[in-house]
């Protein structure tokens, strides 16, 4: 049922991938096909991966051999060591960055996907007077820049008596996150067949009963999407995060890195990646899971 | 229509009558209005009142802890006459314009190659896609070590050839420096363009390709007149959004260079962040911020009316 409901939505599923892809690719020869496909589709794959491996790597190495390339290999490591990832958990506050990263993700998408399954419901269900005007202004809003923003919204934090807390960017990242996810379910309960709904009313059912067992139900992989996208959007996000925080213990993991890995000018690079890969680690997992979501949370919220 | 059934309902009931609070609950407007409340909220309070009052803030002379006073636009003849600032212009026009046009090109080329049928598409499909979720800081933090002017692999490796003999200094030249934030903001760009893109090509249907080639059309002629027509509105999309997000980049050139050197790598984002946060000049930062609301606007008002055509095309009604 969800299944048919996201191919209906025009989201790419796995059966429609698998459908017509075989095609005419008979017609080539396999050495054609070595030189024109798998060639250059190599090269950008070695491309897009080789960070991520040096990342790993250098996160690995042992101290003198990062800064030696004459000796040894700099592209492998012989005596590969988890010292960089032990000073990281148990010298300095990097559990704690996590710790305040994962907070500040998952509240912040909880009120957003909560506030926008309200808005899109309204908008698609309800279309009351001047709906479609607001739909409109709600994308529009996805296409404001936080780089815009941060100025005058960290003096409006101030004013707020938000500066420094969490709560300065739960409250403050809904406003990249609601546009979206409120633009993603609105495509989502389109596809829900506005007959359940009739049938519902006729049976006795408020708006709320509605929404809950019937609509919400139906669009679940939608929120899966939304979700997982908007918790990928927090932790992703810098700018607010690096303006409206100060003290070392509230930052968030990508802000803490930048800012308290560099001593001076010797800078720590076995901990900076160690760092960077356990702070990557979270969302590719997540990725890893819900990778059909991912791509139709991307691809739907450009088709609408 | 959904009222009427709802009144059905409860004229039914012999108990009780139709209550002014009934039909304020079947009243689609005033329901609404609490549906959008919460939503309404968010997006007033810390969207379009910070929006407002950055535009207000351009015309003060505020500073950090001190509100500031009406200044006109004394802000913006003072960022007229600033080199800096018009070096930032040159530099993030530059930015968006050759990441983007290599993010587009490669995006596509990406795309097409994946629309392949090959072993384990679904993983290397997959894989495109991890750059575009790593967060960016964490990625870039990555490249900084990459264009490491001492230790770098890329250095190592060229020497090692025998390419070159002593080491590239990447972010310490102007141009290298340049080229170089320009790569890594290419390199996290193209699986976004090219995992859309692929989305796009997946909703053409093969019969055309079996058409095309029956009449003895080549690669390139399938490519120019069956592809790339059908493909165009999803292009205009996705490229409005990377262009959108590669002009108001900050992140990148923050953790890469923090505009350095000497402002060579500076874009509005990161200047205005030094001297709104990091010099404390509110009102100048604004000003900085404000002044690219019009290429923002610019751009949306392109793709405003590519999405008008697109339903146009399509014989969509405009829902």
């Amino acid at each position: 049922m969800t299944d048919t409901l996201a191919e209906k939505a025009g989201m790419p599923s796995a059966h429609a991938i698998a459908d017509h892809s075989e095609g005419m690719s008979y017609l080539q020869t396999l050495p054609r096909r070595l030189v024109t496909v798998y060639l250059p589709l190599s090269i950008i794959l070695l491309v897009l991966l080789f960070p991520f491996y040096w990342m790993a790597l250098t996160a690995i190495k042992p101290d003198n051999q990062l800064l030696d390339m004459e000796r040894v290999n700099p592209f492998w490591t012989t005596a590969p060591t988890l010292k960089h990832f032990y000073n990281l958990l148990f010298q300095t506050n990097y559990p704690l960055w996590l710790w305040n990263t994962m907070f500040v993700a998952v509240s912040a998408t909880i009120i957003s996907i909560i506030a926008s399954v309200f808005a899109a419901y309204a908008i698609v269900r309800l279309r009351y007077r001047g709906a479609r005007w607001v739909g409109g202004a709600i994308f529009l809003a996805y296409l404001v820049p936080p780089s815009i923003l941060f100025i005058p919204l960290s003096t409006v934090v101030f004013q707020y008596g938000l500066f420094d807390s969490p709560f300065a960017l739960i409250l403050t990242y809904p406003t990249i996150l609601i546009p979206f996810s409120t633009w993603l379910l609105m495509g989502y309960f389109k596809t829900i067949p506005f007959e359940l709904e009739e049938c519902a009313l006729i049976d006795g059912a408020s708006r709320w009963q509605i929404l809950i067992k019937i609509v919400l139900p139906l669009a679940v992989p939608g929120l899966i999407s939304a979700f997982i996208f908007c918790f990928t959007l927090c932790w992703n996000e810098f700018i607010y995060a690096l303006t409206f925080l100060s003290t070392t213990a509230h930052k968030t993991v990508p802000v803490a890195i930048v800012n308290e890995f560099v001593d001076g000018d010797i800078y720590r690079w076995g901990s900076l990646m160690a760092g960077a890969l356990a702070g990557s680690l979270p969302l590719v997992i997540l990725y890893a899971f819900f990778v059909e979501h991912y791509v139709s949370a991307m691809t739907g919220a450009v088709k609408e | 229509m959904t009222d009427v059934a709802v009144d059905a309902r409860q004229t039914k009931r012999p108990i009780r009558a139709v209550t002014p609070w009934d039909r304020l609950k079947a009243n689609h407007n005033w329901l609404s209005a609490w549906f959008m409340l919460p939503t309404a909220a968010f997006l007033i309070l810390f969207l379009a009142y910070p929006l407002a009052l950055g535009v207000w803030l351009s015309f003060t002379d505020a500073r950090v802890g001190r509100a500031g006073i009406f200044v006109g636009l004394e802000n913006y003849e003072w960022l007229w006459d600033d080199s800096v600032f018009w070096l930032s212009v040159f530099n993030t026009l530059l930015y968006t314009f050759v990441a983007s046009t290599f993010k587009f090109a490669i995006g596509l080329y990406l795309a097409l190659l994946l629309n392949q049928h090959m072993p384990f598409k679904a993983i290397i499909r997959a894989i495109v896609l991890i750059p575009f979720i790593v967060p960016t800081v964490l990625s870039a933090i990555a490249f900084w070590w990459i264009f490491d002017s001492q230790f770098s692999i890329v250095s190592w490796t060229l020497k090692k050839a025998g390419l070159i003999s002593t080491n590239i200094d990447f972010l310490g030249d102007f141009w290298n420096a340049r080229w170089s934030v320009i790569f890594a903001n290419v390199w996290r760009g193209v699986p976004f363009v090219a995992i859309t893109l692929l989305a796009g090509l997946q909703t053409v249907s093969p019969t055309l390709y079996e058409a095309a080639t029956i009449d003895g059309a080549s690669r390139w002629q399938m490519f120019r007149h069956v592809t790339y027509p059908l493909l165009t509105p999803i292009i205009a999309v996705v490229m409005t959004f990377s262009v959108l997000f590669t002009f108001t980049d900050f992140q990148l050139i923050w953790v890469l260079t923090r505009g350095g050197p000497v402002n060579a790598t500076h874009l509005m984002a990161t200047l205005g962040y030094q001297r709104a946060i990091g010099g404390g000049y509110l009102g100048e930062g604004a000003a900085i911020a404000t002044a690219m609301i019009p290429f923002l606007l610019g751009v949306i008002l392109i793709s405003w009316f590519g999405l008008q055509r697109r339903r146009w095309q399509q014989g969509e009604s405009n829902d």
